[in-house]
């Protein structure tokens, strides 16, 4: 099997060439860096098949960043069989600067002329016939996007893989050409392979070449003294760079007939005038940032119903002479008809009118409302039951004999009595009908007062498929031991579900950021916030991984490699959990959703904003604290390409979506599906192995774990102080290690297991679940935020301490990292909860916090700050 | 008139007469087109007033103002 390489400059197609050719859904994205790993598919349409190997996105092959050394080690070393150099036809000058530096090397090499179709849009022309008689490559016309001319260019890479090729330079016809002449006759002379190549990185200085040929210095700076420059002296690495561009101005600019002006305004630019306007850049992105998780998670679209657009009078009758009842005039208790005619009851919390409840009657078989029951002989009944507490046979006023009852839209119902055996309401028989009773336009849209976002509709769309789901299970299990269908309702789907209903927002979420991603726009983020992020010791690229953190850790953290400096990547590798990823979501959504149902206190979309905002905030103290202590260094340099905006491709937006879901949907069946399945078990069995009923939780394995750990947590407000069911959240931050979506799938499990006797089968979204947690351990806002901050800032999911440990190299620092995030989490959600519970606390941690930062500065100030004995 | 390109204006159009620094900003900017010769357009500054961006080589290249302060231009007027 022939290998083929794709190598090109960042964002000039090399990606969406990869996926054409191989069909592979690889990552694509408007970005420059994202691909960080070489990715590999196999093209099939040659004589024979050919492995296709995409190398990461790279503008030179100096050895100053990781990925150019992957694609250089990657090309010398793996020899393939041909290198398919992509060049982004419009901006041909830079992207044949790495041309010069690949041909050079002994490989065949094709030019695949990318995005020609936006040069000629734009009404200029490039001559490739010109093109391939200087370079002496195949020159090859593509539209990687509309595939065009893929198969010629295949075709002609194979071509010319079948003969090997001698290295080329462009360097022949400058006074250097001598200089390398000699090296190169050394090298060859020792056999080295690709003499060209690395006899000109010797000469440029290269720290990788240098290393690698030492013996050969000594003869290089002999053969340097020789030479003399007017303009850059010794300076060859600057000499060589010259040359290769006044080599590439000189012979290219007549292949490229140009109509515009040199500095013309372009579209780019003038969507630039906008979004990254002096006054308004920031804005607008701040803007951008809360329309995205606005749209995914707001119950309230647009505010249109805070603002009062669905705003409707109460319309009530009374009973007896049915005249309209103004609200102001309701009574609490009391019974109305209202505008349909059925009877009603007026609501009231703490003496404000809430809501006209309907009033529940059974009906019989033919839908008629039963007033009143009544006995064999016709006698009015008010008490249902006999002395032993058992139904009595209950008729009709005409002595008709019921048999089953049902409710106003006809679904089967059992009479509910009160204590003293009074009629109070009714309740399904089926659980089937009592999910899909609840059914209505209201449940996805939103109901009377506001419209929901599209995140919160999809919510509830899947939220209610999967509840559909558990409803028929449970029915279907009725029968089986209590154990069995537990394990299966509860322990299994009530966890799996819970967390595979986020997917939604997970996926709009994802959505939102590729859409900004592909089109270019974060690179323009990168350009408005560089400057603040020099503050903290980071370049604006930092910047880059970071917000992919808001999708998933596991990348961001792999895209830190596009970092040159060894300490910012640390640093950047550290907070990155700290940018809350969409597994951490259910989290926020659930936790915030709860405190405003519990509580009616804020607002959710409000509460989950500033908790993305406290994440961002502990990221920027805990880099400038490592930046001033353990990871100090330079700033790195900030020099990088803004790529043209253009309107994201659908192709790559569902290839994107389709991966995020295919991987989460996998976590979810896998990691988290035996995770819940382990968790039900260790929480309905007893230390000696024996089942416990959902009431007896308190005595199973998990809670003497939880337990043990829970005096832990008393400074963060979900320890001891909760009591009896306080060791739920620690179990729950326990099992958030294994993949953060775990943590409110413990909830639903949990909450279905400590209210039984309640809603034990029904399957729990996770705002409920947490509504019950709350009810159950009477945990306190400042603590809630606490678990929230917590379960945010601590040792991110099992997959992306994978990921952190394989970035950072070294065990040290890896074995520092773990430590940074629990101590991180730990003093966070300690100050939050002491905070928010006792004001004046502030204060102690305002003077830690002082004493603290004196300290770093006078450290780094030196000794002259040391206090003198006193003698 | 020379001067570095950290002074430049916004609309300032010039050429790159030599470039100072070292190491790794050196090879970057080389890298990245800014090379003696190559003629340069300062397009404007971000919202906090650095880094600034160029047009150069036909594209737009961002850089901070310390970096911008190596290279040496000659304004074309």
């Amino acid at each position: 099997m022939k290998r083929f390489a794709l190598a090109g400059n960042p964002n000039c197609g090399k990606t969406t060439l990869f996926n054409g050719l191989t069909g592979s859904t690889a990552h694509v994205g408007n970005w420059p860096g994202v691909t960080v790993d070489k990715k590999t598919g196999t093209y099939k349409k040659c004589p024979e098949p050919v492995e296709i190997v995409d190398l990461p996105g790279i503008y030179s092959l100096s050895p100053y960043t990781p990925e150019e050394v992957i694609a250089r080690n990657y090309i010398l070393d793996e020899k393939p069989d041909c290198i398919i150099n992509i060049v982004d036809a419009t901006n041909l000058e830079r992207n044949l600067y790495l041309t010069t530096q690949i041909m050079e090397i002994d490989v065949p090499v094709v030019i695949a002329l990318n995005m020609m179709d936006a040069v000629e849009k734009m009404g200029n022309k490039i001559d490739e016939k010109t093109l391939e008689e200087r370079l002496g490559i195949p020159v090859i016309k593509i539209s990687a996007l509309k595939e065009t001319g893929l198969k010629e260019l295949m075709e002609r890479a194979y071509q010319a893989s079948l003969t090997p090729r001698k290295g080329k330079t462009v360097l022949e016809s400058t006074p250097l050409s001598h200089l390398i002449g000699d090296v190169k006759i050394a090298l060859k002379g020792q056999d080295v392979d690709n003499p060209l190549f690395h006899a000109i990185k010797l000469v440029e200085n290269d720290s990788i070449e240098t290393e690698m040929h030492k013996d050969t210095l000594p003869m290089i700076s002999e053969f340097k003294e020789t030479f003399e420059d007017d303009v850059f002296g010794d300076d060859f690495e600057a000499l060589v760079a010259d040359a290769r561009y006044k080599y590439i101005s000189k012979n290219f600019a007549p292949v490229l007939s140009k109509k515009q002006p040199k500095f013309s305004m372009t579209k780019s630019d003038k969507i630039d005038r906008v979004l990254t306007h002096k006054i308004w850049g920031i804005p607008i992105f701040l803007a951008i940032l809360f329309l995205v998780f606005h749209l995914t998670f707001s119950e309230d679209l647009l505010y249109l119903g805070a603002a009062g657009v669905f705003d409707k009078e109460t319309v009530a009758y009374t009973m007896d002479t049915n005249t309209l009842v103004k609200e102001a005039d309701l009574v609490e208790g009391e019974h109305y008809f209202d505008e349909d005619g059925n009877e009603v009851e007026a609501v009231f919390y703490n003496g404000d009118f809430v809501e006209l409840a309907p009033v529940p009657f059974a009906y019989d078989k033919a839908g008629n409302k039963i007033e009143a029951f009544f006995d064999k002989d016709g006698n009015e009944l008010t008490v249902l039951t006999d002395d032993k507490g058992e139904l009595l046979d209950l008729y009709s006023a005409d002595g008709v004999k019921y048999t089953a009852f049902y409710n106003a839209d006809g679904y089967k119902v059992d009479l509910v009595l009160n204590d003293d055996g009074e009629f109070e309401d009714v309740e399904f028989v089926s659980e089937i009908d009592a999910f899909l009773s609840e059914i209505s336009v209201h449940t996805f849209f939103g109901y009377e007062e506001s419209v929901y976002s599209p995140g919160v509709i999809l919510f509830n769309a899947l939220d209610t498929l999967t509840g559909l789901l558990s409803a028929c299970m449970s029915e279907a299990m009725a029968d089986a031991p209590a154990w069995a269908s537990g394990l299966v309702v509860d322990g299994i789907l009530g966890g799996l579900f819970s967390v595979l209903s986020f997917l939604p927002q997970i996926l709009l979420l994802f959505l939102f950021f590729s859409l900004l991603e592909d089109s270019g726009y974060m690179a323009r983020v990168a350009f408005i916030l560089d400057r603040m992020f020099r503050r903290f010791g980071l370049s604006g690229r930092a910047f880059m991984p970071m917000i992919m953190g808001f999708g998933c850790s596991i990348p961001a953290m792999t895209n830190t490699r596009t970092l040159a400096d060894k300490k910012e990547r640390t640093a950047t590798v550290r907070v990155i959990p700290f940018f809350s990823c969409s597994a951490k979501l259910p989290i926020l959504t659930a936790i915030a959703g709860a405190i405003v149902t519990k509580f009616g206190v804020g607002n959710a979309d409000l509460i989950t904003y500033a908790m993305y905002l406290l994440g961002i905030a502990v990221a920027i103290a805990s880099v400038l604290i490592m930046r001033s202590t353990t990871m100090k260094g330079e700033v790195p340099p900030f020099i990088m390409e803004l790529p043209a905006y253009h309107i994201p491709q659908f192709k790559a937006l569902m290839i994107h979506l389709y991966d995020k879901a295919k991987h989460f949907i996998k976590k979810a069946f896998t990691i988290i599906l035996a995770s819940t399945i382990v968790i039900w078990f260790i929480s309905h069995f007893s230390w000696n192995w024996g089942y416990l009923e959902d009431a007896e939780m308190e005595s199973s394995i998990l809670a003497g774990i939880g337990g043990l750990l829970q005096p832990l947590f008393t400074p963060l407000g979900f320890g001891s102080q909760l009591k009896g069911f306080g060791w739920v959240f620690v179990v729950a931050a326990i099992t958030g290690l294994i993949a953060k979506e775990n943590v409110i799938a413990t909830f639903g499990t949990l909450a279905a297991c400590i209210t039984a006797g309640f809603e034990a089968n029904e399957a729990l979204g996770g705002v409920d679940s947490v509504v019950q947690m709350i009810a159950a351990t009477g945990i306190t806002i400042p603590a809630l935020i606490a678990f929230i901050a917590f379960n945010m800032t601590t040792i991110p999911c099992f997959a992306a301490v994978a990921t952190a440990k394989a970035e950072l190299g070294d065990k040290k620092t890896f074995r520092w990292t773990l430590l940074f995030w629990v101590a991180t989490s730990y003093i966070v959600a300690c100050m939050i909860y002491l905070i928010g519970s006792w004001w004046w606390t502030s204060f102690i941690f305002a003077a830690l916090i002082a004493c603290a930062v004196t300290m770093i500065v006078l450290h780094n100030k030196g000794a002259k700050f040391r206090f003198k004995k006193v003698s | 008139m020379e001067k570095t390109l950290d002074s430049f204006e916004i609309g300032d159009v010039g050429t790159v007469k030599r470039v100072f620094a070292e190491g790794q900003i050196k090879r970057r900017l080389f890298d990245m087109g800014i090379t003696p010769g190559a003629e340069v357009m300062m397009r404007k500054r971000a919202p906090l007033g650095d880094p600034i961006e160029l047009t150069v080589r036909g594209y737009e290249l961002t850089l901070r103002k310390t970096e911008a302060a190596c290279v040496m231009m000659e304004v074309a007027k």
